[in-house]
């Protein structure tokens, strides 16, 4: 199979957020500020994505608006040719500070939405105050008329609050809503018994996007991310492993997926050291996992094996402690039906929530 | 089918881009990318926000020497797709 070039980038400006949602999907050794790439170098990494091929960038965190340099990354971004997106929460964001955006070339908003209610959403974010601060951001980009998606991201604490989710987007003025169910890589992992959806949520969810897909056609776009471990067949993660998308890291680290870093055997390059193209082409990592070669049975033979790719790397290491297994989530691995009992347990637990930090603001020596 | 005065308009955040690495006309929209073959290229040309569904019809057959209910046809499914999809608007005059 010959590498297609990426079509997408995220970038991750920043590590540092205002809020720390329990299921942040950041690395739990997250980057350090001051090893963050500065202005100029994320300017040459947008152009080397551009001329590589990539179309769409993500410019994401952490919180991007944390960024003092945000709007000269858009021009910068919008300047290299690349549809730019913005992926924050809303806090950080001004008024005055998105007419800069705006006039900057920004494309499109995808503000995240933690609960529908002031309790609930300033809960999950661990932030006093950001609901209403958020519903403030959003009126501000629907008068300037960012085309927008919501994120919904929902879990066993939330997911009742799906149909007033659905509501809220359009008065918003989204185009579209992702309705998320939490995926446990990252801090998510350690808040599975506090957020896993029960069976009866993720049946219901499934139920109500159905439903509102039909009455909602032509006026919002519904994506759905159904409940991974209640499901019989793994997610297409990332679109394949190399095949669609890369991640650039705050520091540089270019890598396959955001979760990446949870498989041990694995080596990053940096865009600091060498050139994107290089890296996409012929990186370690990228290499690892591409294509089909590296798959074991049942993938080898299966049908569906350029359908879902095997499912998700990480999640098979993070399950099984071996990333080159089926992901469990697929009813031919055998570990299926021991997850979906996992799942049931962790839906019956009463833990509390573990909040994400901040990250060290200089780099800790290594070990 | 799309009613003959409606005025096809791409919304912000909706653009036509000449993808110079695969070669290819793509419409570039929030998250998403559509590759154009040369019919769908041809449409999406046409639609500039003032002329009527029926007016960039009918320059299509003629342009491209094709019968007249057959392009509407196409162009309709076509740029039905993408209205559903929140890429394309279909504005009607009112009355």
């Amino acid at each position: 199979m010959t590498t297609p070039p990426p079509i997408a980038m995220l970038a991750e400006l920043t590590h540092r957020c205002p809020l720390s949602c329990p299921y942040c999907s950041n690395p739990a050794q997250m980057a350090s500020v001051d090893a963050e790439l500065q202005t100029d170098e994320w300017a040459r990494v947008f152009n080397e994505a551009a001329e590589l091929g990539v179309l769409q960038l993500h410019l994401s965190g952490g919180e991007p608006a944390s960024r003092r340099d945000l709007v000269e990354l858009v021009r910068a971004a919008r300047d290299a040719g690349l549809y730019t997106n913005l992926i924050t929460s809303g806090i950080g964001l001004t008024e005055k500070r998105l007419h800069a955006l705006d006039a900057a070339g920004l494309d499109h908003i995808q503000l995240s939405l933690q609960g529908t209610t002031p309790e609930m959403a300033d809960e999950i974010g661990g932030y006093k105050g950001g609901f209403d601060r958020k519903m403030m951001v959003a009126g501000w980009i629907k008068e300037i008329g960012f085309p927008l998606t919501l994120n919904a991201v929902l879990h066993r604490k939330n997911l009742h609050q799906l149909p007033r989710a659905l509501e809220i987007a359009q008065e918003m003025g989204a185009r579209r809503i992702e309705v998320a169910t939490v995926q446990f890589h990252g801090w998510a992992l350690q808040n599975r018994d506090a957020l896993m959806p029960t069976r009866e949520q993720a049946i219901e969810a499934t139920r109500i996007v159905t439903e509102a897909r039909t009455a909602l056609k032509g006026t919002l776009v519904i994506d759905y991310v159904p409940a991974d471990y209640h499901s019989d067949y793994p997610k297409r993660c990332m679109g394949g492993w190399g095949q669609v998308g890369l991640n650039v890291a705050p520091d540089g680290e270019v890598l396959p997926c955001h979760a990446a870093q949870s498989i041990p055997h694995l080596t990053f390059d940096n865009v600091r050291d060498k050139a994107l193209k290089d890296i996409w082409y012929a990186g370690a990592a990228f290499d690892a996992y591409r294509g089909t070669d590296w798959m074991p049975e049942p993938c080898a033979s299966c049908d569906r094996k350029l359908k879902d790719f095997g499912g998700c790397r990480c999640q098979a290491m993070a399950l099984l402690g071996d990333p080159n297994a089926t992901d469990p989530v697929c009813v031919k691995s055998p570990h299926h039906i021991d997850l979906q009992a996992r799942a049931d347990a962790h839906a019956r637990s009463d833990a509390p929530l573990v909040y994400r930090p901040q990250p060290p603001k200089v780099a800790e020596p290594a070990q | 089918m799309i009613d003959a005065t409606a005025i096809p308009t791409l919304p912000r955040g909706v653009r036509l881009h000449f993808d110079k690495v695969r070669d290819t006309w793509v419409l570039l929209a929030p998250e998403r990318t559509v590759t154009l073959d040369m019919i769908g290229h041809a449409i999406l040309s046409e639609v500039d926000g003032v002329r009527s569904f029926d007016d960039i019809t009918a320059g299509l057959a003629e342009k491209y020497q094709a019968p007249r209910d057959q392009i509407a046809k196409d162009s309709a499914a076509f740029l039905r797709t993408l209205a559903d999809r929140r890429f394309l608007d279909l504005m009607t005059e009112v009355a």
